[in-house]
């Protein structure tokens, strides 16, 4: 067996690059380098992580969603109101947008849609619900969210703890279990998986469901951290995740993801904007500066790639 | 086949199908006995494809029964035939390609889940690679994009003969050994032999005559949507085979005096492979590339074009013009008029000042249309209100439009009625008499016959050269066949 196989290669990447602006960040600030500072520099990166991983569902089966964003943000609205004053409302209402989270998976299927005009329309369904749900930003973290995002376990911090289970769990359901196969199978070649007697139907709308627990749990843990909600509070995450998808490892077709790397891309994404902060770079200039780097990280990737293609056709 | 005391593993009695006017299947009896590996033989369009299909539950027949076991299957599906022990190795390649050779035996079993299923789905598959090929050298823990073809084809020759408890009773094999070396498909072949000493039952389809004639107890011959031959192996040589495949002699409308095939080519391409031969047109000429589909015939048309053509700089005349055989996929622009749909390749030379002249568009366009008898009221009416002919006819007229000395067709007569194919068969012969040169690729043989020249193509390179007379079915299919593994 090959050391280094071409799907340990694609982690690589992500992991590299990880700890090369980690090792910068504690260069230039040693001071993160402790136990509070972690926390600090990891904190906002676990309901990145969650996003990400539900976008990487989605991206799974060869669709991409465009309302991870204002999904996320109309369950922080739903969990810092609903959850908090009326807890069975709440959780139905958590309940039923996963639901339908997997109706819309069934019917970009049935009805053979663009997967990015549906949810690029869904987007404007999710953020006027926000709206109408809590117009100003507003209402309070339900305690024991509120608790498990501050809990401080012994040695690592609990943003290292959340990010590693985060990456535990996915890669056994994506890649271990039986069920994982089967809907990585989908995004592969969906032909085969029809040929060998499955539902394709039912594999996506298991894929879309699961974007849709993960999501939900985005937005319950990111109310968590910021103890209130706004109808606008995790718009970047649509790009984000996508990113972060990107950034790990996967890919857009294909059914090539890779938990792990997602999981590794949302911590390197966030740490990236740290990173530019203790640059002391303008505000104005980050969101670009960030973009050099996930072009720089991407041109690496791709340069290992086709050296990957020169290796498989001899 | 003498009566056999066992019920037959399938048989389908009537069967029929059509795909528009396309009439696939005209009423088809095929049954198979446990211990028998049948031999499934015809030119493209015989038939067989469909009839795999509906073998293996992935299409349900116009008309016809289907019996597993000699029980009537009611709603008979691809999970019905899966869990009756009915398995399919598809000529393209039908793998997850981001999934390891383990996984993708996980995705074809529906019993390798629970606890352990990974460490039972590699032994499964790792056991039966080794008993099929043995010494294949595939590391089943790797991904199938890492592999070659040959690889990937040994490993779903394999998945299809794995049996996670569900039983197999027949492995339908639909040109197996098309990437596999000599000694890969005697392998194969020899395995063949053993499933069905042990009970299994196979259908080979191969464009390989000896294959099928050395591993098949049985051959079935098809053509035109019909079995024409049904016999022991042992009483059909190559030959027979050849000649079962071919048709009554049909009377050929050629244009008689066949152009000599003389001065300096249009185009030319050298030989490819050891037996290849070289490739050559000559202006005013019809040529023809047969052949059994997918063995390189596209990829000379597009071969052809790209070199006359730059793909950054356009030249003002085109060269050539090339006719799309999948009018939906690469022909049509669906959401445009009939008018502006024939004019495209016209656009340079109407265009003044980086405006289109729509006076001479629309008076070319009126032109063409009374020459090629579009049947419409009018010109500006969407490409898709038009029958599937008449679309065809307008992609013509775009080639034909344009002062291109080349005319490059991709099979373009799929599902074409027959009174559309006598027009276009005319114009085609006008346009030559003019001097045009038009190389054609065709699955039909009634087309091919009506060229002065044919190529016979097999896998990927050019095995036949037929000129005037010499252009028969007979010469085609015993040039598109051949006679054992290269």
């Amino acid at each position: 067996m090959k050391l280094l196989t071409p799907d340990r290669l694609r982690l690589l990447v992500p992991a590299l690059s990880l700890a090369v602006l980690l090792g910068a960040v504690f260069w230039l600030q040693p001071r993160t380098m402790s136990y509070t500072g972690l926390n600090l520099l990891f904190n906002l990166a676990v309901p990145i992580a969650l996003a990400t991983i539900a976008q990487m569902f989605v991206m799974m089966v060869n669709d991409l969603d465009l309302s991870m964003g204002t999904f996320v943000s109309f369950v922080a609205c739903i969990t810092a109101t609903w959850v908090q004053s009326d807890p069975l409302l709440g959780y139905g209402a958590l309940a039923l947008c996963i639901a339908a989270y997997s109706a819309i998976g069934v019917v970009i299927y049935v009805r053979q849609l663009p997967a990015i005009v549906v949810t690029l329309g869904m987007s404007f369904v999710w953020g006027g619900l926000a709206v109408l749900l809590l117009p100003a930003p507003g209402g309070s973290a339900p305690d024991w969210i509120r608790a498990m995002m501050t809990a401080k376990p012994p040695f690592v911090p609990m943003a290292i703890v959340a990010s590693v289970l985060i990456a535990a769990v996915t890669h056994w359901l994506v890649m271990r279990s039986s069920l994982g196969v089967l809907l990585r199978g989908v995004g592969g070649n969906e032909k085969t998986v029809r040929r060998a007697g499955w539902s394709v139907l039912r594999a996506r709308a298991i894929a879309y469901a699961l974007a849709g627990v993960f999501a939900v749990l985005a937005g319950m843990t990111l109310v968590g951290l910021t103890t209130s909600a706004d109808a606008n509070i995790a718009l970047r995450y649509t790009l984000l995740s996508i990113a972060g998808v990107i950034l790990g490892g996967g890919e857009f077709i294909g059914g090539r993801v890779s938990p792990i790397g997602a999981v590794i891309g949302a911590l390197t994404l966030t740490l990236a904007a740290s990173f530019l902060s203790f640059l002391k770079i303008s505000p104005d200039w980050q969101i670009g500066a960030q973009g050099m780097i996930l072009i720089i990280v991407l041109a690496v990737r791709l340069a290992l790639n086709r050296r990957e293609q020169r290796g498989a056709r001899p | 086949m003498t009566a056999t005391t066992t019920n037959p593993v399938i048989s389908v009695n009537g069967a029929t199908k059509s795909f528009g006017a396309v009439r696939a299947l005209a009423g088809v009896d095929f049954t198979v006995h446990p211990g028998e590996c049948v031999g499934l033989v015809g030119h493209n369009g015989a038939g067989k494809s469909t009839l795999v299909s509906i073998l293996n539950g992935g299409l349900t027949p116009d008309e016809g029964t289907i019996a597993l076991n000699g029980q009537p299957a009611v709603r008979y599906s691809i999970a019905q035939a899966r869990a009756t022990g009915l398995r399919c190795v598809f000529q393209e390649l039908s793998l997850c390609p981001n999934l390891t050779v383990t996984e993708n035996t996980r995705v074809a079993h529906r019993g390798l889940r629970g606890f352990g299923w990974r460490r039972r789905a590699r032994a499964l598959i790792r056991n039966k690679l080794d008993d099929i090929f043995p010494g294949h050298g595939i590391d089943v823990n790797q991904a199938i994009a890492s592999f070659t073809i040959a690889e990937r084809q040994m490993v779903e020759i394999a998945t299809a003969f794995t049996d996670a408890g569900t039983g197999l009773s027949l492995v339908i094999l639909d040109e197996p050994t098309s990437s596999l070396d000599a000694g890969l498909a005697s392998q194969l072949l020899a395995y063949i032999g053993r499933f069905t000493a042990a009970g299994g039952a196979i259908v080979l389809i191969s464009h390989i005559l000896g294959e099928i004639l050395s591993a098949s107890t049985r051959i079935v011959v098809m053509k035109d949507g019909k079995v024409v031959a049904d016999r022991p192996a042992t009483g059909f040589t190559i030959d027979s085979l050849v000649g079962a495949m071919g048709s009554v002699v049909r009377t050929r409308e050629g244009r008689g005096a066949a152009s000599a095939a003389t001065g300096t080519p249009v185009l030319s391409r050298p030989a490819r492979g050891q037996a290849g031969r070289a490739f050559r047109v000559f202006p005013g000429e019809l040529v023809g590339l047969a052949g059994l589909g997918g063995h390189g015939q596209t990829d000379m048309l597009v071969d052809l074009y790209m070199g006359e053509t730059n793909a950054w700089l356009p030249r003002r005349a085109a060269a050539v013009a090339f006719v799309a055989g999948d009018r939906a996929e690469d022909g049509n622009f669906p959401l445009w008029s009939i008018l502006r749909n024939m004019t495209l390749t016209l656009l340079p030379q109407l265009t003044r000042l980086g405006l289109v002249d729509g006076t001479r568009e629309s008076q070319i366009a009126t032109d063409w249309r009374q020459r090629i008898e579009v049947r419409t009221k009018d010109m500006s009416n969407p490409i898709l209100s038009l029958s599937g002919g008449n679309q065809q006819k307008v992609l013509f007229a775009r080639a034909l439009a344009s002062n291109a000395a080349v005319v490059l067709m991709d099979d373009p007569m799929r599902g074409v009625d027959i009174g559309t194919k006598q027009e276009v068969y005319a114009m085609l012969r006008a346009e030559a008499q003019k001097g045009r040169t038009f190389v054609w690729y065709s699955t039909e043989m009634d087309e091919v016959c009506q060229c002065d020249r044919v190529y016979v193509f097999r896998e990927g390179a050019i095995v036949a050269e037929l000129a005037g007379a010499g252009i028969t079915e007979d010469s085609i299919l015993a040039a598109s066949f051949a006679e054992a593994a290269a």
